[in-house]
């Protein structure tokens, strides 16, 4: 297991794994709300890499992953209202969160 | 490598693949709280109690919820309806996912020898945390508020909208 | 000995793990505390609920239950016997892996969150930085739980009794955020410990409890509307409200899980009730000087009992709000009134002399409130109703 000998190293996969995880569900599902849930991962797993650098890194008393990781999830929670409330209006407007059908630009 | 680690990656892991593989979209929304509840136990092992219990009020408390009503919101157009939840175009997206993955994993793994041990445990309380984001990160806190309000006000006027005549 | 009367049950922890090897004994300890809150917590809602059921009752002019035993005090204990031997029921359509996870989920998130309260000196189970936010993000999670139950039921009175649970919890836990922002911004900490310690001071034989400053009482009071309606408590009950939509989003538990859920609200009523204690009426210490001789743990509990003959009598006395008056309330009222109150607070801090900030701060909450309370809810006009989601 040379992979884990240092704990950052695992973190790191997990979060690329995760990335991975999320890229997968937002790239191959038809549901609009499926690809916002795994772009919601892929930000998690960015938050991870940025809380496990923090921890691991030179400078832990210097915060900066810290407050990367809070802002990030604050802006994240930001994009979820904001897309969800779009899939919602698209639904309502085309009856469909299937973005299969929804490739048209014009309403 | 902790016990705990590994129990904690399995569980966010298995969330994670859930959320973006089970059929029934509400399974999938449940799945994705589990997979946040599973990340914020990594930030709580990480040292970082803050950002963990701020990732469960913020992701499980209000972005499953909000997901959530997404969905019982939209419904009644494509579910139950038999045939595959995946786009036309799966493959391809299969495909980068795995090559991302595998360029992720292998740049991780080349540099592996170069990452730092772990260093002592750093002492980080809630008031380190409030001095800096009111002094040297005042900044972006105030972009993040403009931010949020327009995002606020954005998703209100976004879902509120309605056809003429629909009232 | 009033120093052994209050720390009793301090001194008792450590006589008993005292029995075992020093490795053992930080373990034994947590597993203790763990046992006696787990214990303690569902015998106070046996007795809340025969209080409520009896006082419920003399305020609608009946006897409430008087069978069992001396003047119906046993009545609890035969409604949990009804309750564990009742047959558990899972409709044939239900998501029967949610439904049963559901009630497991409140029980537990609602659990968790007691183990930050301090329950008297030196008595807290978990003594951390950010205490605060752990609450907070323990009772978030229980909204997954409600949103589980009502969804998993496949009954159209469960979800809409769940989603209106959830869409009220989310509009009023912005409210009770806010308003306990105020005593963080004066305390200057988001631990529980360090709140209740910063109230424990006393001049002129009184105690610097935070409901006694003009943001402090405007906190206090938005607290404790929020509260009600993040429990579910009458007159915030339209989730369950039982002449609309049968019980809301546990019409469909019964046995053991029924009892579950029953167990979660109350325990979720008297976490909360510790929490608004702890914030604004200084937690386990005393009102007064000369009473301070009196044990911590007594006093914590008062207060939270007190708390809860409060949420009966109001139940006892307001009729249920409509849906629209509720969100109304939240987010035109309730919400602006917090963040002024921050304001408020923020001039105590800054304002010098002590006479000016109370005239100020005082000045700042009545003018808000005749602003936003009594001019800006005037102007509302019933229209034709809209059914928006029901086409």
């Amino acid at each position: 297991m040379t992979c884990f000998s240092t704990p950052l190293a695992g973190y790191l996969l997990v979060a690329a794994l995760l990335f991975a995880i999320g890229l997968a569900g937002a790239l191959t599902r038809r549901n609009a709300i499926l690809v916002l849930i795994g772009i919601e991962l892929m930000l998690n797993a960015a938050n991870l890499n940025l809380i496990a650098f923090w921890r691991f890194g030179p400078h832990p008393e210097m915060l900066t992953g810290l407050m990367f990781a809070l802002f990030s999830i604050a802006v994240a929670a930001a994009e979820a209202a904001v897309g969800l409330g779009l899939v919602i209006q698209i639904h309502r407007h085309l009856k469909t969160t299937d973005l299969d059908q929804i490739s048209r630009m014009k309403g | 490598m902790s016990i705990a680690f590994v129990v904690l990656a399995l569980l966010t892991l298995a969330g994670a693949m859930a959320a973006v593989t089970l059929r029934n979209l509400v399974h999938c929304a449940l799945a994705l709280a589990v997979a946040f509840a599973g990340l914020a136990l990594l930030f709580l092992q990480l040292d970082a109690q803050f950002v963990g219990f701020t990732q469960i009020l913020v992701y499980v408390g209000a972005v499953a919820i909000l997901v959530v009503f997404a969905i019982l919101l939209t419904r009644g157009a494509d579910d139950g309806k038999a045939g595959t939840v995946f786009s036309r175009t799966w493959l391809a997206g299969l495909g980068i996912a795995a090559a991302v993955f595998a360029l992720l994993g292998w740049a991780v793994l080349r540099s592996v020898r170069g990452l730092a041990q772990a260093a002592g445990t750093p002492a980080v309380t809630v008031e380190n945390i409030g001095q800096a984001l009111m002094s040297r990160y005042v900044l972006p806190l105030e972009i993040v508020a403009l931010l949020l309000t327009a995002a606020l006000v954005g998703a209100v006027i976004v879902a509120m909208y309605e056809k003429e005549g629909a009232r | 000995m009033i120093e052994k009367a209050d720390q009793i049950f301090v001194l008792l922890l450590h006589w008993l793990v005292g029995f075992l090897p020093e490795a053992w004994q930080h373990v034994a300890s947590v597993v203790v505390c763990v046992a006696v809150i787990v214990a303690v917590y569902p015998a106070l809602f046996a007795v809340a609920v025969l209080m409520e059921r009896k006082g419920l009752g003399r305020m609608q002019n009946r006897y409430g239950p008087n069978r069992v035993g001396p003047f119906g005090v046993l009545q609890p204990v035969a409604d949990g016997i009804k309750s564990l031997t009742k047959e558990d029921i899972v409709p044939r359509n239900a998501d029967a892996a949610v439904h049963f996870i559901a009630p497991l989920v409140l029980v537990v998130a609602v659990f968790m969150g007691l183990a930050v309260l301090p329950m008297g000196r030196n008595m807290v189970l978990v003594e951390m930085d950010a205490s605060l936010l752990f609450f907070f993000a323990m009772g978030a999670s229980t909204e997954l739980s409600v949103f589980m139950a009502g969804w998993s039921s496949r009954n159209k009175y469960s979800l809409l009794g769940a989603m209106r649970a959830v869409a009220q919890m989310i509009s009023y836990e912005v409210p009770l955020l806010l308003s306990t922002v105020g005593v963080v911004m004066i305390t200057g900490s988001l631990s529980l410990v360090d709140i209740v310690d910063a109230q424990t001071r006393y001049s002129w034989g009184l105690a610097h409890w935070n409901v006694f400053k003009p943001w402090g009482l405007a906190g206090f009071v938005m607290f404790v509307i929020a509260s009600m309606a993040e429990t579910n408590r009458s007159p915030f009950d339209l989730p369950e409200g039982e002449s609309e939509i049968i019980a809301g989003y546990f019409t469909e538990y019964s046995g053991f899980k029924f009892a579950l859920f029953f167990l979660g609200e109350y325990v979720g009523m008297f976490s909360i009730a510790g929490l608004g204690t702890t914030l604004f009426l200084g937690g386990w210490s005393s009102p007064l000087a000369a009473l301070s001789w009196i044990p911590s743990w007594i006093w914590f509990f008062a207060k939270v009992e007190l708390w809860i003959c409060f949420f009966i009598w109001v139940r006892g006395t307001l009729p249920r709000l409509r849906q629209d008056q509720l969100m109304n309330f939240a987010w035109k009222f309730l919400l602006p009134m917090t963040l002024v109150n921050l304001l408020v607070a923020a001039e105590w801090r800054f304002v010098e002399g002590v006479w000016l900030r109370w005239i100020v701060g005082m000045a700042i909450v009545a003018g808000a409130y005749v602003l936003m309370g009594r001019v800006g809810m005037r102007r509302e006009r019933l229209g034709p109703r809209s059914y928006r989601y029901a086409e």
